[in-house]
């Protein structure tokens, strides 16, 4: 690690010999690696740590699953990409925030102004040599980085382009919208924001639309005493991207943590939510609603999920739902990690998988990792097809058989949407799941 | 401190010192003492020599000799498994003995009555019958049984080498063969020419590997098609010499429509430097064929501050190779520093059924790592897992686990549920299941826990009159009950009383 501590900002990291350097050189070589202002200091220190931890590899345990490579490779497959542009939260005041290519579209945007909170954009922002952010950009990425290595996340702190950074100190009404447009086909898009919530402060943040051909996220939340934080992704349905976010969250005394995503197809895709609850009494949630249809492309979807009870008193729940049919692979990896004086810990984890017809599959992994005793940690996972008495009923009940399987469905995902704390939100996402699902039903 | 919490049990009323005693004396290691006996040693560490000598002295054919060293070749290329949640000292594995027989064995003896008694005796004191007039000793309830339903035939293997084993002549009438491994390969070539290796092959995995080429004994058993093994079969390993390892080998081959019962137990006197043991057992059944697996491991734990004990490294694996093949496994697992095993089922025939029951109890230093592996490659294919996990002291227990549904493996189903109980803060517990399911009409349940022993229940019982200890002892019987329910009778009661010693302890 000394001989590339000492790299410049910005500048490519010397490659050392090995097939995995090499893959690693040949990454970086076709990414054009911002300098930086006051994140310098922490891209300069990702580079050195991304040197001495390589690439994933096939054979790595926390890539059991998944295979790597696509993300790997120096360059993303062109994609073709239609422009239609998802109308999701369209009914909600809210402020909206547009990045096209991952790049941040002002004329596009609404002004950068909200009560209670201050938004500044990354790329502009790293201009500067001092921002807030500073303190956090890359920082709760590397406190993430144990037990298990995060290489793309380091990545990301290394080559993020853009993103938006908000400090939020009251409780914002309307929520904050990031939506993101593709524009380009072969887009290799690496996005990095950072939040933070000062004590009591509450934030509503929604997620919509393609990022890009491929694309790498990053989100670092930093939850204050007693704050609140919602979080909807949707990222848009039927796109064939290859994604990969990731989400660092630190939870303290009091806060709430709650964050729902949506997929509907796509390719493949992964997920690693991070989440280390520091403060007593603290809640943290995390949820995903998937729908998979392996003849819109090869769909695969990783969720990887790590959450650190570092706290007395504390709840987590991760609740995983996937529908999968037509050689769809779901995957989940879960663990809970209580560690040692984080008593009266309360820990949930339920993982299923719904396969609609032979050729799918669903795939997990759910851990319980725990060093304190008095604690109440369960977690489940089954995986089936369709109810049959379920079906029978629905149909004997005059139920088309399409309209019956599309309710059984949506009961399913039930448990996971029901994550959304906001009505309208959930509505919402509900309303355009059953839209979509019927569509598919009748086509 | 410790001298302190005594002196205040005896004044405490209504507890009289008898209690106190027997409840100080059951905390100790029961099968901690060694025999002084002469012995022969092959040189420490290992190498082709030495798997030649192991071969040599056991008298086995060339093809053997040359199977041994295949294995000893690849575990040279191979490293150490670092995945499991284990932490212990690199093991030297030059620096041990793999081979110690007592002198006595030199010559082989015709009949058990050749043996010598002070083998004999060894097996006595652990209450195992070498004997066969003789039943399982001090087992409780064991009177009220019919005397031809208690009857277990006995493989005794003491440090490499099998000392006896008994009813082998009653057996052969029903055509069971029931041997040590040594004579089975000297006997019966043919049959361990096609099955060892078929379920665990040589190059399986690092320890599995290193048991191949210097495995010293073992047993073997062979039940004929449509045999139903007319009394448990039973192995008993004792570890005695000090600084080597018993590397075990174990082949069970039900034949169509066959079912027998086995049981298996192993203890080792208290040492302060740490043994390795690294066992191999496969079962091969075949079309309708079941076989009961049961283990009570009880090796030496090590002591209070984790000096000494059994690494024990193990690979344990059931063929269920033909339709309607079903086996059960069902360990006890209280003893050893180090556990590192998981008997696992290929459930290839279709409607293979495999059942694995587990309790694993760390305490103090102990660490373990065990779980099952149910692989349904055959259509209509059934398991179940039910493993309960109790950590106490500084002690990490790790359920690890697959079940995985193969495409073609149709209308199949598994259950799964995995409880962890935590006495005391220090201690740590843990899931890893892994679960992959490959097609859409199987169904796949997985459940676990993790608690800690309730204060309402404990309250309950201490409320009732029991001291702290018995209490736990109590709650902890009923958190193992559905597991210790499928174990055969005298393992039961056995393994019972060793979950109360087992945890001795661990409260307060």
């Amino acid at each position: 690690m000394a001989d590339t501590a000492v790299l410049a900002a910005g500048a490519k990291p010397a490659a050392k010999t090995g097939a995995g350097d090499a893959v690693l050189a040949a990454r970086l070589d076709a990414l054009d690696l911002p300098v930086g202002g006051f994140t310098a200091a922490a891209r300069k220190d990702a580079a050195a740590r991304l040197q001495a931890m390589g690439l994933p590899g096939a054979r790595d345990e926390y890539w059991r699953y998944t295979n790597p490579a696509p993300f790997n490779a120096p360059l993303p497959e062109a994609l073709a990409y239609t422009s239609r542009e998802s109308s999701l939260f369209d009914g909600i005041d809210r402020l909206k925030l547009v990045f096209v290519d991952g790049v941040f579209d002002a004329a596009a945007s609404d002004p950068l102004t909200g009560e209670g909170m201050q938004i500044d954009i990354l790329s502009t922002a790293d201009a500067g040599p001092a921002h807030w952010a500073g303190d956090l950009y890359g920082k709760l990425e590397t406190s993430g980085q144990t037990p298990v290595k995060r290489p793309f996340a380091v990545l990301n702190t290394l080559a993020a382009q853009d993103g938006v950074l908000i400090r939020v100190t009251g409780k914002v009404a309307r929520p904050v919208h990031i939506l993101y447009r593709r524009d380009g086909q072969a887009t290799d898009v690496h996005v990095h924001h950072v939040i933070r919530l000062e004590p009591g402060a509450e934030l509503t943040l929604l997620e919509t639309g393609g990022i890009g051909a491929r694309s790498n996220t990053v989100t670092e939340v930093e939850i204050g005493k007693g704050a609140r934080f919602h979080h909807i992704a949707s990222k848009r349905a039927d796109d064939a991207k290859l994604g990969i976010g990731h989400i660092f969250a630190r939870v303290g005394e009091g806060a709430l943590f709650k964050s729902f995503s949506l997929a509907v197809n796509g390719r493949v895709m992964r997920n690693e939510g991070v989440i280390e609850i520091v403060g007593d009494d603290a809640v943290a949630h995390i949820a995903a609603a998937v729908l998979g249809d392996g003849n819109e492309g090869a769909f695969h979807h990783d969720d990887t999920v790590f959450i650190a009870h570092a706290a007395e008193r504390c709840e987590s729940r991760q609740v995983y739902k996937k529908v999968l049919k037509n050689g769809a692979e779901g995957i989940f990896q879960g663990k809970i990690l209580v560690k040692p004086g984080a008593q009266k810990t309360d820990g949930y984890q339920i993982s299923q998988g719904l396969l609609l017809d032979e050729g799918s599959q669903f795939l997990a992994k759910p851990e319980l990792e725990i060093y304190a005793d008095d604690v109440k940690c369960s977690h489940g996972s089954t995986t089936g097809a369709l109810d049959e008495t379920a079906l029978f009923y629905l149909r004997s009940r005059g139920v088309p058989k399409e309209q019956a399987i599309v309710l059984l469905v949506l009961s399913f995902l039930a448990d996971a949407l029901d994550e959304i704390e906001d009505e309208r939100l959930r509505d919402d996402i509900l309303t355009r799941l059953d839209e979509w699902l019927t569509s598919r039903a009748k086509g | 401190m410790a001298v302190e919490t005594s002196e205040a049990i005896e004044v405490r009323e209504g507890v009289d010192r008898e209690t106190v005693e027997t409840v100080q004396n059951m905390g100790s290691y029961k099968y901690g003492w060694d025999t002084e006996i002469e012995m022969e040693y092959a040189p420490k560490g290992v190498n082709e020599d030495i798997v030649r000598l192991i071969s040599k002295k056991n008298e086995e054919p060339e093809w053997m000799t040359e199977w041994r060293l295949q294995a000893f070749r690849r575990w040279q290329t191979m490293v150490e498994p670092k995945w499991a949640m284990l932490n212990y000292p690199e093991i030297d594995y030059q620096d041990q003995y793999y081979y110690a027989r007592p002198k006595s064995m030199a010559e082989k003896p015709k009949s058990l009555d050749e043996v010598d008694p002070k083998l004999l005796a060894t097996y006595e004191k652990l209450g195992i019958p070498l004997k066969e007039q003789m039943i399982l000793a001090g087992i409780e309830g064991a009177d009220e049984t019919p005397a031809d339903a208690r009857r277990v035939a006995v493989d005794a293997v003491f440090d490499s080498v099998s000392v006896g084993t008994t009813f082998k002549d009653e057996l052969a009438k029903a055509g069971v063969i029931f041997c040590s491994i040594s004579e089975a390969i000297r006997e019966h070539p043919e049959l361990v020419k096609k099955y060892l290796g078929s379920v665990v092959p040589q190059s399986d995995n690092y320890f599995a590997t290193l048991n191949s080429a210097v495995f010293s004994d073992g047993s073997f058993v062979y039940i004929p098609p449509n045999t139903r093994c007319p009394m448990e079969l039973s192995t008993y390993f004792r570890i005695n010499a000090e600084n080597t390892g018993q590397f075990e080998r174990t082949l069970i081959i039900a034949d169509k429509g066959s079912y027998v019962s086995y049981l298996e137990g192993c203890t080792a006197p208290k040492r302060d430097v740490a043994q390795l043991h690294a066992a191999v057992v496969e079962i091969v059944i075949l079309e309708d064929a079941e076989v009961k697996y049961s283990t009570v491991q009880n090796w030496f734990p090590g002591d209070e501050e984790g000096k000494g004990g059994i690494y024990n490294f193990v690979t344990k694996r059931a063929d269920c190779r033909e339709a309607r093949a079903k086996v059960m496994w069902t360990q006890v697992e209280t003893g050893s520093a180090i556990t590192w095993k998981y008997p696992s089922c290929i459930l290839r025939g279709d409607e293979a059924q495999g059942e694995f029951y587990s309790i694993a109890i760390a305490n103090n230093m102990q660490q373990a790592d065990t779980g099952t592996k149910m692989i349904h490659l055959g259509k209509n294919t059934r398991s179940r897992i039910v493993s309960k996990g109790i950590s106490a002291g500084k002690a990490q227990n790790t359920y690890r686990g697959l079940v995985s549904m193969h495409p073609r493996a149709t209308n199949s189903r598994n259950y799964t549920q995995c409880d962890s109980l935590l006495i005391g803060d220090k201690c740590g517990a843990h899931t890893v299941p892994y679960i992959e399911v490959k097609n859409t009409s199987s169904r796949v349940e997985h459940e676990a826990t993790t608690s800690k022993v309730d204060d309402d229940q404990l309250f309950y019982c201490r409320s009732r009159g029991m001291d702290e200890e018995q209490a736990v002892a109590v709650i902890v019987n009923g958190f193992v009950r559905d597991v210790l329910q499928a174990l055969p009778m005298e393992f039961a009661m056995e393994a019972q009383s060793l979950v109360a010693i087992s945890l001795e302890g661990s409260v307060g």
